[in-house]
Protein backbone atom coordinates (compact mmCIF):
# COMPACT_ATOMS: atom_id res chain seq x y z
CA UNK A 1 0.00 0.00 0.00
CA UNK A 2 1.52 3.36 -0.97
CA UNK A 3 2.31 6.44 1.34
CA UNK A 4 2.01 9.67 -0.50
CA UNK A 5 3.47 12.36 2.32
CA UNK A 6 3.00 15.78 1.58
CA UNK A 7 4.81 17.04 4.03
CA UNK A 8 7.52 15.31 3.02
CA UNK A 9 6.94 15.32 -0.50
CA UNK A 10 7.37 11.69 -0.68
CA UNK A 11 5.91 8.66 -2.52
CA UNK A 12 6.64 5.44 -0.73
CA UNK A 13 5.96 1.96 -2.26
CA UNK A 14 6.24 -1.55 -1.36
CA UNK A 15 7.64 -4.19 -4.03
CA UNK A 16 7.61 -7.80 -2.70
CA UNK A 17 10.39 -10.48 -4.43
CA UNK A 18 8.74 -13.83 -4.48
CA UNK A 19 9.48 -17.14 -5.87
CA UNK A 20 10.82 -20.52 -4.41
CA UNK A 21 13.64 -21.60 -2.23
CA UNK A 22 16.92 -20.64 -3.83
CA UNK A 23 15.93 -18.92 -6.61
CA UNK A 24 17.90 -16.19 -6.62
CA UNK A 25 15.23 -13.32 -4.86
CA UNK A 26 18.20 -11.75 -1.82
CA UNK A 27 20.77 -11.86 -4.68
CA UNK A 28 18.60 -9.88 -6.64
CA UNK A 29 18.60 -7.64 -3.34
CA UNK A 30 22.25 -7.82 -2.55
CA UNK A 31 23.44 -6.66 -6.41
CA UNK A 32 20.75 -3.53 -6.48
CA UNK A 33 22.62 -3.17 -2.91
CA UNK A 34 26.05 -3.34 -3.52
CA UNK A 35 25.33 -1.32 -7.51
CA UNK A 36 23.28 1.89 -5.73
CA UNK A 37 25.08 4.83 -4.81
CA UNK A 38 25.13 5.49 -0.47
CA UNK A 39 22.81 8.66 -1.08
CA UNK A 40 20.38 6.68 -2.96
CA UNK A 41 19.82 3.59 -0.48
CA UNK A 42 19.38 2.44 3.23
CA UNK A 43 20.59 -0.39 5.30
CA UNK A 44 19.92 -3.82 3.88
CA UNK A 45 18.42 -5.86 6.45
CA UNK A 46 18.45 -9.90 6.05
CA UNK A 47 16.33 -11.63 8.87
CA UNK A 48 18.17 -15.37 7.61
CA UNK A 49 18.95 -18.82 9.41
CA UNK A 50 22.70 -19.73 10.38
CA UNK A 51 23.17 -20.94 6.94
CA UNK A 52 22.09 -17.40 5.46
CA UNK A 53 18.33 -18.89 4.25
CA UNK A 54 15.53 -15.95 4.58
CA UNK A 55 14.15 -16.73 7.43
CA UNK A 56 11.77 -13.87 7.86
CA UNK A 57 12.44 -11.10 5.06
CA UNK A 58 15.28 -9.07 3.31
CA UNK A 59 14.76 -5.36 2.99
CA UNK A 60 16.01 -2.57 1.03
CA UNK A 61 14.72 0.95 0.95
CA UNK A 62 15.80 2.78 -1.98
CA UNK A 63 15.40 6.27 -3.42
CA UNK A 64 14.74 5.98 -7.45
CA UNK A 65 14.48 9.92 -7.98
CA UNK A 66 12.06 12.80 -7.83
CA UNK A 67 8.54 13.06 -9.76
CA UNK A 68 7.26 16.25 -10.12
CA UNK A 69 8.73 16.98 -6.45
CA UNK A 70 8.09 13.99 -5.39
CA UNK A 71 11.12 12.20 -3.92
CA UNK A 72 10.12 8.57 -4.91
CA UNK A 73 10.78 5.64 -2.39
CA UNK A 74 10.62 2.00 -2.81
CA UNK A 75 11.06 -0.54 -0.26
CA UNK A 76 12.08 -3.65 -1.38
CA UNK A 77 11.12 -6.80 0.45
CA UNK A 78 11.84 -10.98 -0.24
CA UNK A 79 9.91 -13.73 0.82
CA UNK A 80 11.29 -16.75 3.03
CA UNK A 81 11.15 -19.13 -0.53
CA UNK A 82 10.93 -22.44 1.69
CA UNK A 83 7.47 -23.74 1.58
CA UNK A 84 6.77 -24.30 5.17
CA UNK A 85 7.37 -20.66 5.78
CA UNK A 86 4.15 -19.59 4.01
CA UNK A 87 2.78 -17.91 7.25
CA UNK A 88 5.75 -15.72 6.83
CA UNK A 89 4.83 -14.98 2.91
CA UNK A 90 1.80 -14.32 3.71
CA UNK A 91 2.65 -11.20 6.17
CA UNK A 92 5.16 -9.70 3.70
CA UNK A 93 2.50 -9.60 1.14
CA UNK A 94 0.25 -7.13 3.16
CA UNK A 95 0.27 -3.72 1.52
CA UNK A 96 2.30 -4.74 -1.71
CA UNK A 97 2.39 -2.45 -4.40
CA UNK A 98 4.17 -4.92 -6.92
CA UNK A 99 5.28 -8.11 -7.12
CA UNK A 100 8.55 -9.63 -8.94
CA UNK A 101 8.33 -13.25 -9.52
CA UNK A 102 11.73 -14.99 -9.53
CA UNK A 103 12.15 -18.02 -11.07
CA UNK A 104 14.90 -20.83 -11.29
CA UNK A 105 15.46 -21.76 -14.89
CA UNK A 106 16.48 -24.80 -14.12
CA UNK A 107 14.41 -27.67 -15.13
CA UNK A 108 14.32 -30.10 -12.41
CA UNK A 109 12.89 -26.74 -10.21
CA UNK A 110 9.74 -26.12 -12.73
CA UNK A 111 7.54 -27.89 -9.94
CA UNK A 112 9.00 -25.70 -7.08
CA UNK A 113 8.42 -22.41 -9.04
CA UNK A 114 4.55 -23.78 -10.92
CA UNK A 115 3.89 -24.03 -7.13
CA UNK A 116 5.43 -20.54 -5.70
CA UNK A 117 3.14 -19.07 -8.28
CA UNK A 118 0.65 -20.55 -7.31
CA UNK A 119 1.17 -20.17 -3.95
CA UNK A 120 1.57 -16.56 -4.76
CA UNK A 121 -1.54 -16.16 -6.10
CA UNK A 122 -3.85 -17.61 -3.27
CA UNK A 123 -1.62 -15.68 -0.73
CA UNK A 124 -2.34 -12.26 -2.74
CA UNK A 125 -5.82 -13.12 -2.74
CA UNK A 126 -6.29 -13.55 0.79
CA UNK A 127 -4.91 -10.16 1.24
CA UNK A 128 -7.31 -8.82 -0.91
CA UNK A 129 -5.06 -8.70 -4.19
CA UNK A 130 -5.36 -10.28 -7.82
CA UNK A 131 -2.82 -11.52 -9.69
CA UNK A 132 -4.27 -10.46 -13.05
CA UNK A 133 -4.66 -7.04 -11.69
CA UNK A 134 -1.35 -6.05 -9.31
CA UNK A 135 2.14 -4.26 -10.98
CA UNK A 136 3.78 -7.80 -11.82
CA UNK A 137 6.82 -8.82 -13.36
CA UNK A 138 8.45 -12.20 -14.29
CA UNK A 139 12.18 -12.65 -13.77
CA UNK A 140 13.49 -16.19 -15.61
CA UNK A 141 17.19 -16.57 -13.44
CA UNK A 142 19.87 -18.44 -13.31
CA UNK A 143 20.60 -17.92 -17.10
CA UNK A 144 23.65 -19.13 -17.26
CA UNK A 145 23.47 -22.68 -15.74
CA UNK A 146 23.59 -25.80 -18.22
CA UNK A 147 20.51 -27.58 -17.52
CA UNK A 148 18.20 -24.53 -18.06
CA UNK A 149 14.52 -24.71 -19.64
CA UNK A 150 14.18 -22.77 -22.88
CA UNK A 151 12.42 -18.88 -22.26
CA UNK A 152 9.40 -20.26 -24.37
CA UNK A 153 8.96 -22.70 -21.92
CA UNK A 154 9.13 -21.11 -18.76
CA UNK A 155 6.65 -18.22 -20.24
CA UNK A 156 4.75 -21.37 -21.38
CA UNK A 157 4.22 -22.37 -18.13
CA UNK A 158 4.72 -19.70 -15.57
CA UNK A 159 3.88 -16.34 -17.77
CA UNK A 160 1.05 -17.44 -19.67
CA UNK A 161 -0.66 -13.52 -18.98
CA UNK A 162 3.05 -12.37 -20.95
CA UNK A 163 3.21 -9.79 -18.10
CA UNK A 164 7.07 -8.21 -18.79
CA UNK A 165 10.04 -10.81 -18.26
CA UNK A 166 13.51 -10.87 -18.03
CA UNK A 167 16.08 -13.33 -18.14
CA UNK A 168 18.61 -12.81 -15.36
CA UNK A 169 21.67 -14.23 -13.84
CA UNK A 170 21.66 -12.26 -10.15
CA UNK A 171 24.88 -12.47 -8.99
CA UNK A 172 26.80 -10.74 -12.19
CA UNK A 173 23.60 -8.36 -12.46
CA UNK A 174 21.98 -9.34 -15.55
CA UNK A 175 18.27 -8.56 -15.67
CA UNK A 176 18.54 -7.75 -12.17
CA UNK A 177 18.38 -3.62 -12.48
CA UNK A 178 15.52 -3.94 -15.69
CA UNK A 179 13.44 -6.17 -13.76
CA UNK A 180 13.71 -3.50 -10.86
CA UNK A 181 13.04 -0.76 -13.32
CA UNK A 182 10.31 -2.16 -14.60
CA UNK A 183 8.44 -2.75 -11.85
CA UNK A 184 8.86 0.22 -10.15
CA UNK A 185 7.65 1.92 -13.20
CA UNK A 186 4.22 -0.46 -13.53
CA UNK A 187 3.62 0.84 -10.04
CA UNK A 188 3.89 4.41 -10.80
CA UNK A 189 1.14 3.91 -13.62
CA UNK A 190 -0.70 2.21 -11.33
CA UNK A 191 -0.96 4.90 -8.69
CA UNK A 192 -0.89 7.22 -11.26
CA UNK A 193 -4.43 5.63 -12.34
CA UNK A 194 -5.41 4.69 -9.40
CA UNK A 195 -5.52 8.33 -8.22
CA UNK B 1 -5.89 -1.46 -5.83
CA UNK B 2 -5.83 -0.36 -2.58
CA UNK B 3 -5.36 3.95 -2.38
CA UNK B 4 -3.08 3.65 0.29
CA UNK B 5 -2.38 6.07 2.93
CA UNK B 6 -1.98 10.06 1.81
CA UNK B 7 -0.91 12.05 4.50
CA UNK B 8 -1.40 15.87 4.42
CA UNK B 9 0.22 18.73 6.10
CA UNK B 10 -2.66 19.17 8.52
CA UNK B 11 -2.34 16.23 9.81
CA UNK B 12 1.41 15.47 9.53
CA UNK B 13 1.61 18.67 12.08
CA UNK B 14 -0.92 17.47 14.50
CA UNK B 15 0.44 13.99 14.45
CA UNK B 16 4.43 15.29 14.95
CA UNK B 17 2.67 17.49 17.87
CA UNK B 18 1.02 14.58 19.59
CA UNK B 19 3.98 12.37 19.29
CA UNK B 20 6.88 15.71 20.30
CA UNK B 21 4.04 15.44 23.59
CA UNK B 22 4.29 12.42 24.37
CA UNK B 23 8.26 12.33 23.95
CA UNK B 24 8.24 14.61 26.95
CA UNK B 25 5.67 13.87 28.78
CA UNK B 26 6.79 9.66 29.10
CA UNK B 27 10.30 10.84 29.55
CA UNK B 28 10.72 9.00 26.59
CA UNK B 29 14.36 9.08 24.25
CA UNK B 30 12.12 8.53 20.79
CA UNK B 31 8.39 7.81 19.72
CA UNK B 32 7.28 7.16 16.48
CA UNK B 33 4.83 6.43 14.31
CA UNK B 34 4.83 3.56 11.70
CA UNK B 35 2.06 2.45 9.25
CA UNK B 36 1.27 -1.37 9.19
CA UNK B 37 2.84 -1.94 6.15
CA UNK B 38 6.60 -0.24 7.37
CA UNK B 39 6.00 3.12 6.34
CA UNK B 40 7.64 5.75 8.78
CA UNK B 41 5.04 8.37 9.74
CA UNK B 42 6.63 10.11 12.46
CA UNK B 43 9.51 10.46 14.12
CA UNK B 44 10.48 12.90 17.37
CA UNK B 45 12.36 12.75 19.97
CA UNK B 46 16.90 11.64 19.58
CA UNK B 47 15.50 10.08 16.50
CA UNK B 48 18.51 11.53 14.95
CA UNK B 49 21.40 8.78 15.01
CA UNK B 50 18.47 5.84 14.67
CA UNK B 51 18.10 4.36 11.32
CA UNK B 52 14.39 5.24 11.50
CA UNK B 53 13.67 3.42 8.12
CA UNK B 54 14.57 0.22 9.31
CA UNK B 55 13.54 0.76 12.47
CA UNK B 56 9.93 0.78 10.47
CA UNK B 57 10.63 -2.13 8.75
CA UNK B 58 11.61 -4.16 11.35
CA UNK B 59 8.47 -2.90 13.26
CA UNK B 60 5.96 -3.55 10.70
CA UNK B 61 7.15 -7.03 10.77
CA UNK B 62 7.63 -7.69 14.32
CA UNK B 63 3.95 -6.84 14.81
CA UNK B 64 2.59 -8.78 11.70
CA UNK B 65 4.59 -11.52 13.12
CA UNK B 66 2.56 -11.23 16.42
CA UNK B 67 -0.39 -10.43 14.94
CA UNK B 68 -0.26 -13.70 13.04
CA UNK B 69 0.67 -15.45 16.69
CA UNK B 70 -2.36 -13.98 18.48
CA UNK B 71 -4.60 -15.32 15.76
CA UNK B 72 -3.42 -18.58 16.19
CA UNK B 73 -4.08 -18.77 19.40
CA UNK B 74 -7.92 -17.04 19.09
CA UNK B 75 -7.03 -13.66 19.34
CA UNK B 76 -7.57 -10.55 16.74
CA UNK B 77 -4.55 -9.10 17.94
CA UNK B 78 -2.17 -8.03 20.68
CA UNK B 79 -2.84 -4.21 20.89
CA UNK B 80 0.33 -3.78 22.90
CA UNK B 81 3.86 -5.11 23.07
CA UNK B 82 6.46 -4.39 25.57
CA UNK B 83 10.06 -5.56 25.23
CA UNK B 84 12.75 -5.00 28.28
CA UNK B 85 16.28 -4.34 27.67
CA UNK B 86 19.37 -4.07 29.60
CA UNK B 87 19.26 -0.03 29.21
CA UNK B 88 16.66 0.73 26.40
CA UNK B 89 12.81 -0.33 26.52
CA UNK B 90 10.67 -0.56 23.75
CA UNK B 91 6.68 -0.10 23.74
CA UNK B 92 4.60 -0.96 21.03
CA UNK B 93 0.85 -0.47 20.38
CA UNK B 94 -1.65 -0.58 17.49
CA UNK B 95 -3.31 2.31 16.72
CA UNK B 96 -6.52 2.68 15.20
CA UNK B 97 -6.06 -0.58 13.89
CA UNK B 98 -3.89 0.22 11.29
CA UNK B 99 -0.44 2.19 12.88
CA UNK B 100 1.73 1.46 15.70
CA UNK B 101 2.87 3.95 18.51
CA UNK B 102 6.50 3.01 19.21
CA UNK B 103 8.35 4.71 22.49
CA UNK B 104 12.02 3.72 22.74
CA UNK B 105 13.18 4.80 27.05
CA UNK B 106 15.57 4.63 29.56
CA UNK B 107 15.59 3.90 33.33
CA UNK B 108 14.66 8.04 33.58
CA UNK B 109 11.03 6.64 32.50
CA UNK B 110 9.04 3.44 33.71
CA UNK B 111 6.93 1.48 31.65
CA UNK B 112 4.16 2.73 33.75
CA UNK B 113 4.47 6.12 32.86
CA UNK B 114 4.86 5.09 28.88
CA UNK B 115 1.67 3.02 28.81
CA UNK B 116 -0.74 5.96 30.74
CA UNK B 117 0.93 8.62 28.47
CA UNK B 118 0.59 6.39 25.20
CA UNK B 119 -3.38 5.73 26.38
CA UNK B 120 -3.82 9.44 25.54
CA UNK B 121 -2.11 10.20 22.93
CA UNK B 122 -3.28 6.64 20.94
CA UNK B 123 -6.52 8.84 21.34
CA UNK B 124 -5.88 11.80 19.89
CA UNK B 125 -3.86 9.61 16.98
CA UNK B 126 -6.62 8.10 16.18
CA UNK B 127 -8.83 10.97 16.01
CA UNK B 128 -6.53 12.32 13.44
CA UNK B 129 -6.11 9.11 11.55
CA UNK B 130 -10.60 9.48 11.31
CA UNK B 131 -10.14 12.67 9.97
CA UNK B 132 -7.31 11.72 7.30
CA UNK B 133 -10.06 9.10 6.08
CA UNK B 134 -12.79 11.16 5.80
CA UNK B 135 -10.16 13.57 3.88
CA UNK B 136 -9.07 11.21 1.47
CA UNK B 137 -12.90 9.42 1.18
CA UNK B 138 -14.47 12.45 0.21
CA UNK B 139 -15.00 13.19 -3.97
CA UNK B 140 -12.84 15.20 -5.45
CA UNK B 141 -9.82 14.82 -2.53
CA UNK B 142 -7.00 16.08 -3.98
CA UNK B 143 -5.49 13.84 -6.50
CA UNK B 144 -1.51 13.40 -5.41
CA UNK B 145 -0.38 11.71 -8.63
CA UNK B 146 -3.20 12.86 -10.97
CA UNK B 147 -0.72 15.39 -12.70
CA UNK B 148 1.94 13.10 -13.39
CA UNK B 149 2.82 11.92 -16.79
CA UNK B 150 3.64 8.69 -19.00
CA UNK B 151 6.79 10.63 -19.61
CA UNK B 152 7.41 11.93 -16.05
CA UNK B 153 7.40 8.02 -15.36
CA UNK B 154 9.63 7.28 -18.06
CA UNK B 155 12.31 10.01 -17.09
CA UNK B 156 12.37 8.33 -14.21
CA UNK B 157 13.85 5.38 -15.57
CA UNK B 158 15.58 6.91 -18.95
CA UNK B 159 19.39 7.25 -16.91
Amino acid sequence: MSFINYSSREINCKIVYYGPGLCGKTTNLQYVYARTSPEAKGKMISLATETERTLFFDFLPLSLGEIRGFKTRFHLYTVPGQVFYDASRKLILKGVDGVVFVADSQIERMEANLESVENLRVNLAEQGYDLNRIPYVVQYNKRDLPNVATVDELQRLLNPRRVPEFQAIAPTGVGVFDTLKQVAKLVLTELKRGS
Amino acid sequence: MNPGLVLYEEEFRKISGICDRLTRDAGAKVVFLVDKNGQLIAATGQSQNLDTTSLASLTAGNVAAMGGLAKLIGENEFPSQFHEGEHESLHMSIVAGKVVLVVIFDARSSLGLVRLRVKKASEELARVFEQLARRQATPGARNPLAEITDDDIDDLFST
